[in-house]
């Protein structure tokens, strides 16, 4: 057993220590917006905030989360009102099937946390997700908007 | 005798929200239920009207992030003529289509095909449920129909100014008799169709809530990982069950088939792990010693005129004309294996009874999904359901129901216990169904005046209709094969040449084939357009002027390939350092081109400025999503380019993960600008066309900064890449 602190509240669960974060939060905390791609660190579809950093949950371990705060899509939205990555994604319609996108996020609201008005050159070097489906354009156009927001 | 089919949406509609009394108009447009067979598949389509106005549209295509949800959606409400503001949709299940004998055609989503092949009955679903709203309406106040209009969700009686709203008159217009044969709005009225509308599915999938056959949860529901014998015909000789038996979480080991073994734990992660540990021999049959370089031999050896081959275009005397030439120029191309690498990896959820069959699953052929649950279960039709999930990505994958089968099988192990079957990466990249492999030797004969005389190409290689759909053979010839090379149809060669020979020295190696986006204009695009540039450099001509020359009778293609040479300004210089190319094709019923703009560093670094494209689909149902349409297939047309490929050892894959297959990031997303230009009058796709010409642009442009000609697909392998 241990706890993760996911989203603000505090989650008792029976894993392995050495389970991925993003199977502990996906099949023991039951958050499933965190989604699996390549389980290599590879991809990014998996990108949560740990302590506010992006991080790759399948590339951490559970145990290695404890103590520490995680943020995942779900929690992204303060109440009903959406964080200005996720109201800037759907201004410009980024997603596509919208699987990689979750992960896109996360890894932009860090970005914006570290560089407030991110160059294209910034964003080149802080985003480094996978999207099949080739949301960059849009993306990139929704990242400069989010931080001008 | 016209039949209104009535629905309880709560028996049929995974998810539907049932609130209050929300109805159905049956849109029997008009097609009596008796013959539904004999018209099958084309019938007719959905309309719900709640008490709130709020209207359901179901949509039977899917959704993979491709934009026909939104585009099918708005030509119903166009026809509607609805409040777009509440527009929902909803995918009406394969089960029932097949109980009701298939009320809203085909399911299949593939070949660009959603939106094309079914635009006019939906449009005529729209258009009678407008008429039957209007009706009741009209009947209400006891004036004829025709003095009052639609609009907005609101019937006006003009001459009164009475209203009132779909919401309050939908009980009453579900029970009239739809209208023979609606009349459709010419498509240059649309007020909801042809505009650039947001789509209809973005919010969950910025808030996590989306959910994906991944996702899925049932109460008391375990989950598996699998693997399958990666030398493709092999099977399992044995496994250790005992090995993993005690593992944490682990219910069961169990044989799939002859040739894979799963495990079922509770969780995924135990599953897998458990899996991983997992002894298992395989006996690997008769394919264990096939490697990539004895496939591109044996292809090679296809290009020989002297081996047998399927003509798939001709006219004239290709080979007197060649022999008579001024001059030749001959050039062989080749192209890889490649996986489709979908984001969200393979997977489906089965819950088996001796008395029902569900399946939850990401598919992109709901109906065949359906018939492999029937076939899988053991169950008649009838005691069989699928439920259709969002798809993280499809690109032609998810059109195969392999993963269906499995998880079905193994559901069966474990009665009343749903069990979802996730694919790991690596199991996804071992299994998938590949873009197939082919060479081309291309030659082109000139007479002394410089003019084109003769074109000659030899593709040898594998055809995917042979392994996924031989009933689509023609005497064994493979149509397909040819796209974008034939004399007619939706995909036909952009250019007149006196004396013409294509055709096809059919090899079919073990490696499974599949429809990966584009299909097999990827590579021909490639083969004719680098060839066109070869043949305009080789005569000292200029590679555009020398393609308009033969596009005299092909003024669509024409005005592709003119409106991205104007747009990137082909008649004055590029700045200094950047270098162009250029391309075209006819795809799916659509006519693209493209111009690129790129700088090479060091020779072999290239960093691509802009991409300009072009396509004409005939109509735009939403431009907007035509758009990123087309920005985002060449995110996955150059990810192909530059490092697509998948090599085979020991009669397996030796890719395995987005490490050693890997996929362009937004640092290498050239700015691309989409000219979307319908000229009317036909219906093309979208959601492929366009993908195939920009490698071509880009490597006629390479060429143009180098002097190197490459002539084989990924550029990795020429030491390549992005700047
Ligand atoms: S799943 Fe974690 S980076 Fe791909
Ligand atoms: S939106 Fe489909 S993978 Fe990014």
């Amino acid at each position: 057993m241990l706890t993760l602190t996911v989203n603000g509240a505090a989650h008792e669960i029976d894993v392995e220590p050495d389970t991925p974060l993003l199977w502990a939060l996906r099949e023991q905390v039951g958050l499933t917006g965190t989604k699996y791609g390549c389980g290599i660190a590879q991809c990014g579809a998996c990108t949560v905030l740990v302590d506010g950093v992006a991080t790759r949950s399948c590339g951490m371990a559970a145990s290695d989360a404890v103590g520490r705060k995680i943020t995942t899509i779900e929690g992204l939205a303060d109440g009903g009102a959406l964080h200005k990555v996720q109201q800037a994604w759907i201004d410009h319609d980024v997603p596509q099937c919208g699987y990689c996108q979750s992960g896109m996020i996360m890894a932009v609201v860090a970005l914006l946390k570290d560089t407030p008005k991110p160059t294209d050159a910034d964003i080149d070097a802080a985003i480094t997700n996978i999207c099949r489906c080739g949301t960059f354009r849009e993306a990139r156009a929704a990242i400069h908007a989010a931080a001008n927001a | 005798m016209t039949k209104t089919f009535s629905l309880d949406r709560r028996a049929f509609f995974l998810g539907a929200a049932a609130t209050g009394a929300g109805l159905s108009i049956g849109l029997a447009i008009p097609v009596n239920e008796a013959h539904a067979d004999a018209v099958a598949p084309e019938i007719n389509a959905w309309v719900v009207v709640k008490p709130d106005d709020t209207v359901a549209i179901r949509i039977a295509r899917s959704e993979m992030g491709q934009g026909t949800l939104t585009g099918l959606a708005q030509l119903v409400a166009e026809e509607l003529a609805c409040d777009w503001s509440k527009v929902t949709t909803e995918y009406p299940t394969p089960g029932e289509s097949w109980r009701r004998k298939r009320p809203w055609g085909e399911f299949t989503t593939g070949g660009s095909r959603g939106i094309r092949t079914s635009h006019e009955y939906v449009r005529k679903g729209g258009a009678a449920a407008r008429m039957m709203l209007v009706q009741a309406a009209a009947d209400a106040w006891g004036v004829p129909a025709a003095e009052c209009k639609a609009q907005n969700s609101v019937v006006t009686h003009v001459a009164s100014g009475r209203t009132t709203t779909y919401g309050k008159v939908a009980d009453a217009a579900a029970k009239l008799t739809p209208p023979a044969n609606p009349p459709l709005k010419d498509p240059k009225d649309w007020t909801i169709a042809g505009k650039p509308l947001k789509r209809l599915d973005t919010r969950d999938k910025t808030t996590g809530r989306m959910t994906y056959g991944l996702d899925v949860k049932l109460p008391g529901m375990l989950n598996a990982a699998i693997r399958e014998c990666p030398v493709f015909g092999g099977k399992v000789k044995s496994f250790d069950a005992a090995r993993v038996a005690g593992m944490k979480g682990v219910k069961s080991v169990v044989l799939v088939g002859d040739s894979a073994v799963a495990v079922v734990a509770d969780t995924w992660w135990r599953a897998q792990s458990a899996l991983d540990a997992l002894p298992i021999v395989w006996d690997e049959g008769a394919n264990a010693n096939v490697t990539s370089a004895s496939i591109a031999q044996w292809l090679h050896e296809g290009l020989d005129d002297a081996q047998p081959a399927f003509v798939g275009n001709a006219n004239g005397d290709a080979k007197g004309a060649l022999a008579k030439a001024a001059k030749t120029v001959e050039a062989v191309y080749a192209y890889p294996y490649q996986n489709h690498a979908t984001m969200e990896p393979m997977n489906a959820t089965a819950l088996w009874t001796p008395d029902k069959c569900e399946v939850w699953t990401g598919t992109q052929n709901g109906e065949a999904a359906f018939a492999m649950t029937v076939a899988a279960s053991g169950l008649p039709p009838e005691k069989c359901e699928v439920y259709k999930q969002m798809l993280g990505g499809g690109f032609g994958r998810r059109g195969n129901s392999d993963f269906v089968r499995q998880a079905v099988l193994i559901a069966k192990h474990m009665p009343g216990v749903p069990v979802k079957l996730i694919w790991s990466r690596e199991e996804d990249m071992h299994q998938g169904r590949y873009h197939p492999t082919t060479q081309a030797r291309l030659v082109g004969g000139f007479d002394a005046n410089g003019d084109l005389t003769a074109l000659r190409i030899r593709i040898s290689g594998q055809s995917i209709l042979a392994s996924l759909r031989p009933e689509a053979l023609l005497n064994g010839k493979d149509m397909a094969t040819f796209a974008g090379l034939t004399s007619s149809g939706d995909a036909a060669l952009g250019y007149s040449v006196p004396n013409l020979l294509v055709d096809h020295s059919m090899r079919n190696p073990h490696v499974p084939p599949g429809f990966w986006r584009g299909v097999n204009v990827n590579q021909n695009a490639i083969y004719i357009e680098c060839f066109m540039d070869e043949l305009a450099h080789a005569t000292g001509q200029e590679p555009l002027a020398f393609r308009r020359k033969l596009m005299k009778a092909h003024p669509k293609n024409l005005a592709v390939l003119n409106a991205v040479a104007e747009r990137i300004g082909w008649d004055k210089p590029p700045a200094q350092g950047v270098y162009r190319g250029i391309a075209h094709h006819m795809a799916y019923g659509s006519y693209v081109a493209a111009a690129a703009e790129i700088s090479v560093a060091d020779g072999a670094k290239i960093k691509i400025h802009r991409l300009v494209a072009a396509t004409d689909p005939g109509y735009a149902v939403n431009p907007a999503q035509i758009e990123r349409q087309v920005a985002g297939s060449f995110v996955y047309g150059l990810s192909a380019l530059f490092y697509g490929e998948c090599t085979v050892k020991g009669g397996r894959i030796e890719q395995s993960n987005f490490d050693t297959y890997n996929s362009m990031r937004i640092a290498e997303m050239p700015a691309v600008e989409a000219i979307v230009m319908p000229s009317g009058g036909f219906w093309g796709g979208v959601g492929e066309p366009t993908i195939c010409v920009a490698a071509p642009a880009v490597l006629n442009a390479y060429f143009n900064a180098t002097g190197k000609r490459v002539r084989s697909v990924p550029l990795k392998n020429q030491s390549i890449g992005f700047a």
